[in-house]
């Protein structure tokens, strides 16, 4: 049956669906901004109302003006900004001797990788500050960074292995006969092609730095070297929660990831490959 | 271009052994084809000359120089896969001049011959174009005009044409040949059908797990197969093989057949009395007649029109065999039907060795 043949009636149902999911998963995400334009006064007078009686950006003028908000802002884009980008570079390469090279202990090595993916971090804690505590690696952004690189490179390491696996050798292997030495053919032929791949490693990284909290909250405690997860806290004092700020500091925490998937989603859903080999 | 030397090279992964003690020395300007069945390592050996896949022992010599050790990239040769390979990201015209770009060409030099290739192989029109936008055939030819703008040593084919369809690919394979008496470079082609085998080759290797088989010309291997698998391989329809015991009636050679049958045979085969054989005869051999004197009776059991020719299958309660003949056929099936092996084409191997006996 062609798309155009099903009936009214199915294609009713198949929106239908997909809108429920997609007001299921984004009402949270509505939630936020209408908690971050209600009033103080209205929050909990008209607490289950879709929409507050008064609208005011009272909250984010707080927030940017007289808040340490902008400091963990800036933080949180320099920490996941470069572990995306070194995760990225480490596992790009990683990936693509793990698809190409069999080596000696290549299934140790893999198994290991995967023993790190499989326990509780807040195991790690303990053992990683007495280790960083001794290197100046604690209350410092490159502490951060270095143990969220260590955490992301395997599943970005299996990420881009599969990228490469889906890019045929007989491409690298015509550019040596071409005359490029493998990495040159790395450089200029496989790795165009594994833009997407790329692309979905930096969101992907990017994303698990922005929001991570355990190890920034237990690694940092000054709040020139916090980023914004443990800045949304300082929002909890001992008698209140400050509800609108700080729902307006994660309606600002939200853009920089919005941008960085508008920027990177044309690789994602680029099928580049098609047409490099007979398809 | 220049003549290519396989050395005594072998090639194991781990343990396993795929190819063993080859030795085959490629003439300056020859055409040479690799055919054999999948996995039988034609494709290895072909890798191992592009510096693909690492040699286990021996020397491969490409214009009297060992390449063992030498990378793909300087070895000066150029190779079409079977997967086309084009680079995706890149127009027809950056895919063809790669190999140039790489060598510094200077861009003038690279236009005229990048259009030179392109109007040889009728692609001019394609040039701006991404390989996705292009049927088979002509991300074929591309393949093809990447590997001939920069005259290599040799070209390597690995199964250029079986991605193609039947019609294209018959067509492709006169271009390729054109394209072999134009340039002379020196080739070799890999493939697993034999037609394109035998209409292409100077001179064909039949390889069968890991181990050259026979080298000669097409006729040679066609007219002379040094063993079973040969005569078995080389051929369509497949020559027919049966069973038999080898008999001296004097001055004379027979060979007895499971049902008591007769086949005189040419007399100076080389074998002793009573040795078991098989004999190969092919289906253009098997001389349909119309009288039943002298010769072997059948049943039809299929009736296969050709256009060229038919192909007619024969049962007999012992065995089973095919004829072609240029004629139409119009048996009905099951009628009986008299048949002749002529002496002068037998094909007669050891059973158990599966080698041609000696004549």
């Amino acid at each position: 049956m062609t798309p155009s043949a099903r009936s009214t009636s199915y294609w009713i149902v198949h929106y239908g669906l997909l809108a429920f999911y997609v007001a299921f998963a984004l009402f949270p995400l509505y939630w936020l901004l209408k908690v971050s334009v209600t009033p103080n006064d209205l929050l909990y007078s008209e607490g289950i109302r879709l929409w507050p009686s008064r609208s005011s950006l009272a909250h984010y003028t707080f927030v940017l003006a007289h808040s340490d908000f902008p400091l963990f802002f800036k933080n949180s884009v320099i920490v996941s900004g470069s572990t995306a980008v070194v995760v990225t570079l480490i596992s790009a390469l990683s990936g693509y001797a793990m698809s190409r090279f069999n080596f000696g202990g290549k299934m140790w090595l893999v198994g290991l990788m995967l023993v790190t993916q499989m326990f509780p971090l807040v195991m790690l804690v303990a053992p990683i500050f007495k280790l960083f505590a001794p290197l100046g690696l604690t209350n410092s952004l490159t502490g951060l960074v270095v143990v969220y690189t260590a955490f992301n490179v395997p599943f970005a390491t299996f990420l881009m292995q599969s990228f490469f696996d889906g890019i045929p050798k007989d491409l690298e292997e015509a550019a040596m006969i071409d005359g490029a030495s493998r990495f040159r053919a790395f450089r200029q032929i496989v790795l165009p092609l594994t833009l997407p791949g790329i692309a979905a490693t930096l969101g992907f990284v990017f994303t698990a730095a922005w929001s991570e909290l355990l190890f920034a909250l237990m690694l940092v405690s000054k709040a020139d070297a916090s980023t914004f997860p443990v800045g949304l806290l300082s929002f909890v004092s001992k008698f209140s929660v400050d509800f609108g700020q700080m729902m307006a500091a994660g309606v600002l925490a939200l853009i920089p990831a919005c941008l960085f998937f508008l920027l990177i989603q044309r690789y994602l859903v680029q099928g580049l490959t098609a047409g490099a080999v007979k398809g | 271009m220049a003549s290519i030397e396989v050395q005594g090279v072998s090639k194991s992964y781990g343990t396993m052994p795929v190819l063993h003690n080859v030795d085959l020395s490629i003439q300056d300007g020859e055409f040479v084809v690799l055919v054999g069945p999948s996995g039988c390592g034609k494709s290895t050996l072909l890798r191992m000359v592009a510096g693909l896949e690492g040699i286990t022992s021996g020397a491969i010599r490409i214009g009297g120089r060992v390449v063992n050790e030498l990378a793909p990239k300087d070895r000066d040769i150029a190779m079409v896969f079977q997967s086309y390979a084009l680079y995706p990201h890149m127009t027809v015209r950056d895919n063809m001049s790669y190999s140039l770009r790489l060598r510094r060409t200077p861009s003038e030099r690279m236009a005229q011959v990048v259009s030179a290739a392109a109007s040889k192989l009728g692609l001019e029109t394609f040039l701006g174009r991404k390989p996705r936008t292009l049927s088979g055939g002509q991300r074929q030819r591309v393949a093809m005009g990447r590997s001939i703008v920069r005259q290599p040593k040799a070209f390597l084919f690995d199964e250029p044409l079986s991605n193609l369809d039947a019609r294209l690919r018959e067509q492709m394979r006169a271009e390729i040949k054109k394209l072999h008496r134009d340039l002379g470079t020196t080739s070799i082609y890999v493939t697993h059908d034999q037609v394109e085998a035998m209409t292409l080759a100077d001179r064909i290797v039949a390889m069968n797990e890991g181990i050259v088989q026979q080298v000669g010309t097409p006729l040679d291997l066609y007219e002379r197969p040094t063993n079973l698998f040969v005569a078995s391989f080389i051929g369509s329809p497949a020559i027919n093989i049966l069973d038999g015991i080898l008999r001296y009636d004097g001055e004379h050679r027979l060979i007895t057949l499971k049902s008591g049958e007769q086949i005189p045979t040419a007399s100076h085969v080389q074998g002793h009395d009573g040795q078991a054989v098989k004999v190969g005869f092919r289906p253009e051999d098997v001389q349909i007649s119309h009288q039943a004197e002298g010769g072997f009776m059948g049943h039809v059991e299929l009736v296969e029109p050709m256009g060229l020719g038919t192909i007619v299958h024969i049962g007999t309660t012992h065995y089973a065999l095919k004829a072609f003949v240029l004629e139409r056929v119009d048996r009905i099936v099951g009628t009986s039907i008299p048949y002749r092996l002529p002496a002068s084409k037998l094909h007669i191997f050891d059973a158990k060795t599966g080698h041609r006996l000696p004549e």
